[in-house]
């Protein structure tokens, strides 16, 4: 699709003509090697694999990925080059997935750019490159998870503020949903298919799956469709909240 | 197509806002050759048409045609033929100028050396030289409701739409942009709405006054003129919007 890749470099130029791209980079590699290092015990478990580097994805996402996401939609509409945007001859959903991915290629740099760590742990030892590599894609399609969410969930408001924090609620709700403190508050009275349900829609629990080394198809399938169905949303939202 | 062809047609077009009727049963026809003067008090509808028309905003009652494109069944071919400048012009202000233009160009459908061809006659028409290579958020108002302009003709559209094209711009850039619609009229329908009655007078060929979202003129400029004793237009344009 000849527009999804104009709407595509357009969106990764807005990155890097800014400093956003900058500030993001460097904070997520520090706090990735910071958390790393220090609260994940790298040098001190003594072990040559990278879990306690991807073991912390899942909550630095939490309030990184939304950062990222809340301009998506919202600044398009506040400062009213939505219009423009909807007025030119592509349809909706064309410029909801080119503006996705875009973001997505932009984690995945900044992602890609935690390569040091892997040439250390190489250097120090022998680790299962396997796992690692699937630890990364399965990072990477984690945060198209938290993306997607946050994607739509800039469409809903014309605030940035607001994205963000809607963004990183929702997000800690999927995150959290197979963990005790969400399931204890459902046990007891809800039906225990509502409980399985829960469970699985948790991003923990598909993430862990991915970062012991298993790609399971299920998983892969679980943030595929998470992704299918909030730019399916986000695409409807953009169409209902237009001029509004 | 000829001059004299209907280039777009308005048949009954209504739009509410929950409660609030903003355009009530409006029907015209704008031919090719002809530019038309879309008069009102703020809020009388001029843009909420404007945005129905470009296909921006959900029609709620009626049928809009762009070159015997329905614009709600036909949304990208009706798109592809109109050239739009959305009211305030607004642009992506971490793009250059030439940066822009080249965005929009390509989402158009121009590539190579047509592109270059159309974007340097843009820059060349209204006068962009000086901030090709700067971003669009240092320009001053002139220059951005320009750049707005350029982006609108850059695929040399049948019909233009423009919302108050010259609003922010000094004396010397108005006549300009009205040289420039008087010179593009010949070969296109152009819709342009404003506040300032002399510009009607200067540019337009027939001259539209709506007033609580119904049409309550439409004739040319002189016989606007001709309605008031005075021969002033602010006094027609008062006796026929305030009738209530």
């Amino acid at each position: 699709m000849h527009n999804c890749w104009v709407i595509i470099k357009r969106e990764l130029g807005a990155y890097f003509s800014t400093p956003l791209a900058y500030v993001f980079i460097v904070i997520f590699l520090a706090m990735s090697g910071a958390l790393t290092f220090f609260m994940g015990a790298f040098f001190e478990r003594g072990q040559a694999d990278l879990a306690s580097f991807f073991s912390f994805h899942p909550w630095l996402y939490l309030f990184l990925i939304p950062a990222i996401s809340m301009r998506l939609w919202a600044e398009e509409r506040k400062t009213g080059t939505v219009e423009l945007l909807l007025t030119l001859p592509t349809p909706t959903w064309v410029v909801v997935i080119g503006k996705f991915i875009a973001a997505w290629l932009f984690i995945a740099i900044a992602l890609g750019l935690t390569f040091p760590l892997w040439i250390t742990v190489n250097y120090l030892g022998t680790p299962d490159n396997g796992v690692i590599i699937a630890s990364y894609l399965g990072s990477l399609v984690m945060a198209g998870g938290y993306l997607a969410i946050g994607s739509c969930l800039s469409a809903v408001t014309k605030n940035q503020v607001i994205a963000f924090i809607l963004t990183a609620v929702v997000c800690f709700l999927f995150l959290m949903s197979g963990v005790e403190l969400v399931q204890s508050f459902f046990q007891g009275w809800a039906p225990s298919f509502v409980l399985e349900a829960l469970a699985s829609m948790s991003f923990l629990t598909h993430f862990n799956t991915i970062v012991r080394g298993v790609i399971d198809l299920r998983d892969v399938v679980f943030f595929g469709s998470i992704i299918g169905v909030f730019l399916y949303v986000n695409a409807a939202v953009i169409d209902l909240t237009r001029g509004s | 197509m000829t001059t004299g062809d209907t280039m777009i047609s308005i048949d009954g077009l209504t739009k509410d806002f929950g409660s609030l009727r903003a355009v009530d049963n409006i029907s015209l026809d704008v031919k090719k050759g002809e530019v038309l003067g879309f008069l009102g008090p703020n809020g009388a509808g001029k843009s909420t048409t404007m945005k129905m028309v470009t296909g921006y905003l959900p029609i709620t009652g009626g049928k809009a045609a762009v070159c015997g494109f329905d614009v709600e069944n036909h949304p990208l071919e009706a798109k592809t033929k109109i050239g739009y400048l959305p009211e305030g012009a607004p642009l992506y202000g971490d793009m250059t100028t030439t940066g822009f233009l080249n965005f929009i160009a390509e989402i158009r459908g121009l590539s190579g050396e047509t592109k270059q061809k159309q974007v340097a006659y843009a820059i060349e028409k209204l006068q962009l030289h000086p901030v090709m290579n700067q971003p669009i958020d240092t320009l001053s108002k002139g220059f951005k409701r320009r750049v707005g302009f350029a982006q609108a003709i850059l695929h040399d559209p049948e019909v233009l739409i423009l919302d108050e094209p010259t609003d922010g711009l000094d004396p010397n850039q108005k006549h300009q942009v009205r040289e420039l619609i008087k010179e593009m009229a010949t070969d296109k329908a152009i819709v342009i709405s404003t506040h300032i009655l002399e510009e009607v007078e200067a540019v337009c060929t027939r001259a539209v006054i709506i007033a609580e979202g119904r049409i309550v003129f439409d004739d040319t400029p002189a016989n606007l003129k001709a309605q008031s004793s005075s021969g002033n237009l602010d006094d027609v344009f008062r006796q026929l919007t305030l009738v209530n």
